[in-house]
């Protein structure tokens, strides 16, 4: 019916959108993405304490369609679930609750899922959950190198084998891409990269190469 | 949930005028011949005369003279066959640089890239805050190599007419070539090559209700260019290819229905649009020009909030609009003219450009004011800009 590529779920998320709003007083809190990349995220949970269920989750978007529906199912799926369950809510569940999302738009709907985990991260950090300050790792970064889609393809740098090099030296990381620097996205790919790696506490520059 | 569409979206294409059509029926169903030469059979003769008489409608209303317009397949094609054209020519006797303005259409734009990456070098002019170029920086940029300048009549996106004379002017000081891509103002605003010296200008059908995939570009006589499309002899040995005779005829058919009154009414559409919008909406920005402004063109930010969401609830309740916002292009990128004139990704993603043609109404503004002012309004309800 929908003349559009999204689903008739992620149209009636989109038009109708739950659990919108800011949460007052919020137990765990995130803001992810930025205006300059075109979708940003808030995400606000409520925790009981004693059995760390998730009791209300609630989200802001400036986003496009699909990142507000995946905003709205996101905060659906998180609340009655504990932490720990809810931290392991992926893309790819979020996108089967609503019926699937197009590929081209998986970063603008990624960004939900991980505003609801920085959010759970938030809420542990500051109430004494998260042990020691882990120094970052080659591993650690490929890791977060899987939230980094090439719009043209919808896979992410690692299961699209586009990363040919990460280093890390001295919290210097540099980073090879296999495209070639005049690709269409590679200024998307490349703000995606630095948002994702940049801010970790011990990482000082990120440096990003384009090769093919 | 609505009655009718109303459709904003004029600058990319226009509905089809019925007499347009009319007047290109009898060359698709009667006269339907190739243009044969004087020598050749009747109907092929009757479709020479066709096409002569609408090159020549053409050639009147640009002030131009005889030979000096060669129809095509559309802007795309005959900016590529200035750009290319010029440059094939001239590499070799005169330079390899050419400047064109950061804003110009993808026809112009990505030909000057196509060229950088045959070795030619390229000087990408940057825009002021309203997007016209500065014309001491253009006569700053232009060199003894310089083949070719080119700089659109007036912008795609946000409707900022340029000075094009004074440019052409300077051009012709400095001994390079003057191309204007003048598919958002042919027949809305004077053009006539006896007052600006352009040396090629690219005109369309497809914005002013007549058939789309129809263009010509204007060449003054003399103006060195080189075929960069091999096939037949036909348009004078300059464009190969079978010509599109109803397409012609439709063209000229189209830009004689463009009336000043009707230019007017659309005129005052557009300050209606901008008008309300930046009255009645808060956290507004135009985009482009107050003054010079392509009468059919009205651009605006709507901060905080999201292109794509815009658009797509405007065509739940039957608006069609068009945004410089990255999720709503085919490249997923942000509109480079709203960077190109200084914005953010911010003002990129939030801008709706609003293009009136001869079927809106006023009705029609008011109805999409008031439905954005509405959607605008929800959207920053759930928006995590704009409060902190």
């Amino acid at each position: 019916m929908s003349k559009f590529p999204y689903s008739e779920t992620v149209l009636e998320h989109f038009r109708h959108p739950h659990n919108v709003g800011k949460m007052e007083d919020p137990d765990g809190e995130s803001v992810v993405g930025s205006p300059a990349c075109g979708d940003m995220v808030a995400v606000y949970i409520k925790v009981n304490a004693e059995t760390k269920v998730i009791e209300n989750a609630m989200f802001e978007s400036y986003g496009c369609a699909s990142n507000i529906a995946t905003g709205s199912i996101i905060t659906d799926l998180a609340k009655g679930k504990t932490l720990d369950e809810a931290k392991k809510i992926d893309w790819k569940q979020a996108s089967a609750a609503l019926g699937g999302l197009p590929p081209i738009k998986a970063h603008c709907s990624v960004l939900a899922v991980d505003g609801l985990r920085m959010a759970i991260q938030n809420y542990e950090e500051k109430h004494g959950l998260v042990k020691e300050k882990v120094p970052t790792t080659v591993e650690e970064i490929n890791k977060r190198l899987k939230y980094v889609f090439n719009p043209l393809t919808g896979l992410d740098l690692v299961r699209g084998k586009l990363v040919r090099d990460i280093s890390l030296e001295d919290g210097h990381v540099k980073i090879v891409v296999d495209l070639p620097p005049d690709h269409i996205f590679a200024n998307n790919i490349r703000e995606e990269i630095d948002e994702k790696i940049s801010h970790l506490w011990d990482i000082k520059s990120v440096e990003i190469q384009f090769i093919s | 949930m609505f009655d009718k569409w109303t459709y904003l979206d004029n600058a990319a294409t226009t509905r089809l005028d019925e007499r347009v059509l009319e007047a290109m029926k009898p060359y698709l169903f009667e006269t339907y011949a190739v243009a044969t030469s004087q020598f050749g059979y009747s109907m092929g003769i009757d479709a020479r005369e066709a096409l002569d008489t609408a090159r020549g409608y053409l050639q009147g209303r640009l002030g131009a003279a005889e030979e000096e317009i060669v129809f095509t397949s559309g802007s795309t094609e005959s900016s590529n066959m200035a750009l290319k054209g010029v440059a094939l020519a001239l590499q070799k006797k005169k330079g390899k640089h050419i400047v064109v303005s950061k804003i110009e259409d993808f026809p112009v734009l990505n030909s000057a890239k196509a060229l950088e990456m045959q070795g030619f070098s390229v000087s990408y002019l940057d825009v002021d805050k309203e997007g016209s170029i500065d014309l001491d920086k253009l006569r700053s940029v232009i060199r003894e190599d310089t083949i070719l300048v080119s700089v659109q009549h007036a912008n795609q996106e946000i409707g900022t007419v340029q000075d094009i004379k004074a440019i052409a002017e300077i051009c012709h000081e400095r001994k390079a070539l003057f191309h204007t891509d003048a598919t958002h103002t042919f027949g809305r605003l004077p053009l006539d090559v006896t007052m600006v010296p352009a040396d090629l200008i690219t005109v369309a059908g497809h914005t002013m209700h007549g058939p789309r995939n129809v263009g010509a570009l204007y060449i003054r006589k003399g103006t060195p260019l080189s075929k960069w499309m091999d096939g037949g002899y036909q348009e004078f040995n300059l464009r190969a290819g079978l010509e599109d005779i109803p397409g012609a005829v439709g063209f000229a058919k189209a830009l004689e229905l463009i009336t000043p009154e009707e230019t007017e009414r659309l005129a005052e559409m557009r300050d209606r649009c901008i008008a309300r919008c930046l009255n009645e909406v808060p956290h507004v920005t135009l985009n482009g020009s107050r003054t010079r402004r392509t009468p059919q063109n009205a651009n605006i930010t709507f901060h905080y909030v999201e292109g794509e969401s815009i658009t797509l609830h405007l065509d739940m309740r039957g608006f069609a609009v068009s945004t410089g916002s990255a999720c709503f292009s085919r490249s997923l990128e942000a509109s480079h003219v709203m960077l190109g004139i200084g914005g953010d990704h911010e003002r990129a993603h939030g801008s709706i450009r609003f293009t009136f043609g001869r079927y809106n109404s006023m009705e029609e503004v008011d109805g999409v004011v008031d439905a954005i002012a509405e959607v605008v309004g929800d959207l920053r309800k759930i928006s995590p800009l704009g409060k902190r």
